[in-house]
């Protein structure tokens, strides 16, 4: 169970958090304009990394407020938070 | 009672309380301070089960957790009863009942024992191979091998127990009371940390407890008399928690921890009564220091599982600490040192041992001159090669082995015996350490798997990191300890330690016996019943990865998890295929460490608060009038309102009557409802809706379709502009959380460019809904002062009002497809609001109706129900749909997707209507649909998503998806059931006024 530092609330408990899958996946602003592959790689591709990645949370039970979290899922590691539109800190 | 196999002078067992038991179905007697297995054993009762396979007769094994054997069942409740509980950790208390486990009719006459005859018969993955053919037996199969595996029988009757959760936070968490945990304790508690020490016995202290050997002394005192000393002296602390008879159950990431604290299980039943039995403490520790200690490793030979095989160092604590003694003639066989702490305690109790068979060639060690200066006889480089003896050992046969090791060599010697001890070394217990993502590395010198690199703040300390004698426990523990707490200095710098170190050092994982492999059992796992040989099969079998060796033999697989059997598996497997232990790594150690109770996993039982139940203010109202209640997420909606002895079908069919002939109300307030407000909320909604917002008026009200970005209908609603920068929006009951979060996700990372404020009002207003051709004179009656003339209050549209001076939100929509209002208003008033246009409407027989009338009323004007008609898998044109997508706006979310490949398929399912040939014949919810009914197999088209009968109709209708649905209209097709077949028509979704005249009746 992670203890995650929610950029506006501070460290909390996971069970107050819901993830949502990789981050910094643009929504398309033509969307008309790809191919059916084009859309679909933006649309059902993930990358899913064994080692440092870059993921979307949510403080769902908190301050609803969605920010991003570099992770290594190999062990869990987080090292870093931060809020949506921000880069991520360089690793 | 035999008095013979207990001596008088434990310290720890209080002989002048008295505790009787039953052990099946015999009163026994034991001492305060006894578990199970000590006060059995006291009494001479070696043999508790039989084991799983073979249903060979099994005893008492260890004293703690690890017991593989020692498994009972607790107690005769139907509620309370608890299999698989081990004997060795169960302290006695008065009316403690026990039985054995997997035995029938008793553990001294089993039939199932005839297994072990059959064993060549038997083995390893014999069910996997036996059972896989031909498969339709399976069934018949199935029946006989549930009742002849499994250990125990669960209880029937609700647990009556009460259990409890807790939280804990602390600087410093110590997992194990033994001589470092004691050290770390004292150390982190003097250092004003906020310290929590567990401990899974009794009391603390662990093996050193009851180290009353001149081998091994701390400043001149016997360590236990030291360690006692350190223990009182933690009574000083108020920074330090300790708790006894807690198991760490479960170690996970971020140093978040699951303990198990046992409050009631030892005590009688009178005392225990309406207290709590366990308490699941969870911990989240800055900094944990794992002290867990080390198990004694059994030896691998033939028929190693005879009752009265024990672990050495298990007869030591039986004798030392129980006072009991496990036998009266006891051979000892060793690869260690550790045995011979065994062989003084005995001798000094006046135990007869017979010899010490030791399969080293010598050991230099002090604590070996010890034995011998006692004159405990030694056999070097022996080994057992085997026991004789069913229910109980009687006798040992020895050889000599080769210098190798790899074979016996010599004549075979006989030693009576009614109890062995064996040792074959110690394995730290790294399970925790490797529940919290750490991994372990090999040593050689005595072939341990040690903590290596951690993933969060903790460290191991004491034999659980490897340190096996006294003087390296202490002061490994002291240093890491300080480094680890960041500490110049601690208690335990110039301690004086005396102890026997081990000179020598000899491991054989599978020892050599006289007789080929196949005609021996060196048993491995006790509990599963797999032997060495098993262990071998699989690799001749070709299984070469220890995960799946494991569940191919079943080796570690028990209740035990393999605690004692892992290792020998490990060395027999890398001996085997030639490869180091090291490489081929372990199985993993998952959580619990020890079985949890159920009652500890789920807590208090706090009935009706375990979840939330929303109820509506005119909640009150519908259960006066007769209501049943459906469930809809946590709501209780009013489902239909029987009238004296009316069924289900009978008042639906009324209410629905009601409806349309005249007037209904329905309690509409569930209803998800979000406010949105912000200068963009217009652009906003033509985002997340498929059809254009921006030209809707300001009083006017719109439905739409909502759909994930994959171009599936997601929820539905109808929303309201109130003002230029001022919606309302409803959602369906069920999807009105997911679909707030949704929008929130766009908005904030999306679309943060928009001006746009999202707020759930779902619980702040409470929703009327009255429909029917008489709801406009009835709501002309409530709010006289409103225009509901069509030209000034159309359908579609929405007014502010006043009732008795209260603000609401009159909308003009429907559901039903008749002339309908909604009033929202603040909740407070629901239930007035609801009486008033109750009242109203007396004189039209205006007729409550629940969410089933609702959605039978819905059916007949083919509205879909998201989540009902649709499933994740229905775009908008599947739903035949088409005019809700806007053609003009550029992008709304899912746009793209609805002209995929996929998604422009015209042999999608489709939704459609179905009429059955018999108008009286209403289809299953659920049922298939195929075209043909002599073919078998035969295709499933599609199936029926809602069907009723319609009392305004006075036929059976349904709506169904079906495969290329839309060209089908007008075709027969079947639906099979379990004792006939249904013949229906596709028709159109819409059954009833299909030019809309009822919305302005």
């Amino acid at each position: 169970m992670f203890l995650i530092n929610c950029p506006y609330c501070g460290e909390r408990d996971q069970s107050e958090f819901s993830a949502g899958g990789e981050a910094h996946i643009i929504r398309p602003k033509q969307p008309t304009e790809l191919s059916d592959d084009q859309w679909a790689e933006f649309l059902f591709m993930r990358k899913n990394i064994k080692g440092v990645q870059l993921e979307r949370w949510n403080h769902a039970h908190g301050c609803r407020k969605w920010f991003n979290m570099v992770r290594d899922t190999s062990n869990d590691k987080i090292h870093a938070v931060y809020k949506m539109g921000e880069k991520p800190p360089i690793k | 009672m035999n008095k013979n196999l207990r001596i008088t002078n434990s310290k720890f067992i209080d002989q002048t309380s008295r505790i009787s038991f039953k052990f099946d179905g015999k009163t026994l007697y034991g001492f305060k301070g006894d578990t199970l297995a000590s006060a059995l054993l006291a009494n001479n009762i070696h043999l508790v089960g039989r084991s799983f396979k073979y249903h060979r007769p099994r005893g008492i094994m260890t004293c703690g957790s690890e017991e593989p054997n020692g498994i009972v069942q607790v107690g005769k409740d139907p509620s309370m009863t608890e299999p698989n509980t081990r004997a060795t950790e169960i302290e006695l208390y008065e009316g403690l009942e026990a039985t054995s486990q997997n035995c029938w009719p008793s553990v001294n006459f089993d039939i199932g024992a005839i297994n072990n005859f059959f064993s060549p018969f038997i083995p390893a993955a014999f069910y996997y191979k036996t059972f896989m053919w031909p498969a339709s037996f399976w069934e018949k199969y199935e029946y006989f091998i549930r009742k002849s595996a499994g250990l125990g029988k669960s209880p029937t009757k609700p647990d009556k127990d009460i259990y409890d959760h807790k939280y804990l936070h602390c600087d410093v968490l110590i997992i194990g009371g033994g001589i470092s945990g004691i050290i770390a304790a004292k150390t982190a508690a003097q250092n004003n940390l906020n310290t929590v020490l567990l401990d899974d016995k009794n009391n603390l202290g662990g093996t050193t407890l009851f180290q009353n050997n001149e081998c091994f002394k701390i400043n001149n005192s016997y360590s236990s008399e030291w360690l006692k000393k350190e223990i009182e002296s933690l009574n000083s602390f108020n920074n330090l928690t300790i708790k006894t008879r807690t198991t760490l159950a479960a170690y996970h990431s971020y140093n978040y921890l699951l303990a198990r604290e046992n409050l009631t299980d030892h005590l009688s039943l009178i005392e225990k009564k309406d207290k709590i039995r366990q308490r699941l403490w969870k911990i989240r520790a800055k900094k944990v220091i794992i002290a867990a200690g080390a198990m004694e490793r059994p030896l691998i030979f033939n028929n190693n599982d005879r009752p009265g095989v024990i672990l050495s160092s298990s007869i030591k604590k039986y004798i030392d600490y129980y006072g009991v003694k496990c036998g009266q003639k006891i051979s000892l066989f060793t690869n260690n040192d550790a045995a011979y702490e065994t062989a003084i305690s005995l001798s000094k109790s006046g135990v007869t041992i017979n010899s010490v068979i030791d399969i080293r060639d010598k050991s230099n060690s002090s604590i070996v001159k010890e034995a011998e200066k006692l004159g405990i006889k030694i056999h070097w480089r022996h080994t057992v090669v085997n026991t004789n003896g069913y229910k109980r050992i009687s006798s040992i046969e020895l050889m000599k082995l080769s210098d190798d090791g790899t074979a016996v060599v010599g004549n075979k010697s006989k030693e009576e015996c009614d109890c062995l001890g064996i040792s074959g070394g110690w394995t730290p217990r790294v399970h925790l350490f490797t529940q919290s993502g750490g991994k372990l590395k090999f040593r050689d010198t005595d072939n341990t798997f040690l903590p290596d690199k951690s993933e969060s703040e903790q460290i191991s300390i004491g034999s659980c990191n490897g340190d096996f004698e006294l003087d390296d426990v202490v002061k490994n523990s002291n240093k890491s300890i300080k480094e680890f707490l960041n500490l110049n200095s601690s208690d335990y710098e110039n301690l004086k330690i005396n102890c026997s170190k081990e000179t020598d050092k000899k491991n054989i994982w599978l020892l050599p016996s006289n007789k080929p492999l196949g005609k021996t059992k060196p048993f491995l796992d006790f509990q599963n019943d797999s032997t060495a040989k098993d262990v071998k099969l699989a690799l001749r079998e070709g299984f070469k990865s220890i995960e799946h060796v494991k569940r191919y033999t079943t080796t570690g697989m028990g209740t035990d998890q393999g605690k004692l059997s892992n290792m020998h598996a490990l060395g027999i497997i890398a001996e085997t295929a030639g490869v180091k232990i090291g490489e081929l790594g372990t199985t993993t150690f998952r959580p619990p460490y020890t079985p949890l109770t159920f009652g500890a996993i789920v807590g208090r039982n706090v009935d009706e608060f375990f979840d939330i139940t929303r109820r509506t203010p005119m909640h009150d109202w519908h259960t006066k009038h007769n209501a049943e209640f459906e469930n809809v997420g946590q709501w209780k909606r009013a489902w239909y309102y029987p009238i004296e002895n009316e069924n289900m079908h009978e008042a639906v069919q009324r209410e629905s009557k009601a409806a349309r002939d005249s007037a209904g109300i329905l309690d509409a307030s569930t209803l998800g409802k979000i406010d949105i407000q912000g200068s963009d909320a217009s652009e906003f909604l033509n985002r997340v809706y498929t059809n254009a917002w921006s030209k809707l008026e300001i009083g006017k009200c719109r439905y739409g379709l909502m759909l994930n970005e994959d171009g599936m209908v997601y929820d539905d609603g109808v929303t309201t502009r109130l003002s230029e920068n001022h919606y309302i929006m409803t959602t369906t009951t069920g999807g009105a959380a997911n679909v707030l979060s949704k929008l929130e996700d766009y908005l904030q990372t999306e679309w943060p460019e928009l001006d746009v404020y999202l707020t759930s009002v779902t619980d702040h207003y409470a929703t009327v809904s009255i429909c029917g051709p008489n709801s406009k004179k009835i709501l002309s009656k409530v709010i006289p002062d409103l225009d509901l003339s069509d030209k000034e209050f159309p359908h579609m549209s929405f007014k502010n009002a006043l009732i008795d001076n209260v603000r609401c939100r009159v909308m003009r929509i429907s559901f039903t497809g008749e002339h309908s209002y909604e009033i929202n208003i603040q909740s407070s008033y629901g239930k007035s609001v609801w009486e008033k246009c109750f009242e109203a409407g007396k004189e039209f027989n205006i007729t409550p109706y629940g969410t089933e009338t609702m959605h039978l009323l819905r059916a007949e004007k083919g509205f879909i129900i998201a989540g009902q008609d649709t499933d994740g898998t229905m775009t908008p044109v599947d739903l035949q749909m088409d005019w809700i997508i806007s053609k003009k706006k550029y992008d709304f979310i899912g746009k793209r997707s609805l002209y995929r490949s996929d998604t422009i398929r015209e042999d999608r399912k489709q939704l459609v209507g179905l009429l059955t040939d018999d108008p009286n014949e209403v289809l299953e919810e659920g049922a298939q649909i195929v075209s043909e009914t002599n073919k078998q197999p035969i295709e499933m088209l599609g199936h029926v998503t809602s069907s009723y009968f319609s009392p305004n109709l006075n036929k059976s209708i349904a709506l169904a998806v079906l495969k290329n649905g839309k060209k089908l209209k007008g075709q027969k097709m079947f639906v099979p059931m379990k004792t006939k077949t249904i013949n229906v028509t596709i028709t159109d979704t819409v059954f009833l006024d299909k030019e809309n005249k009822r919305l302005n009746a």
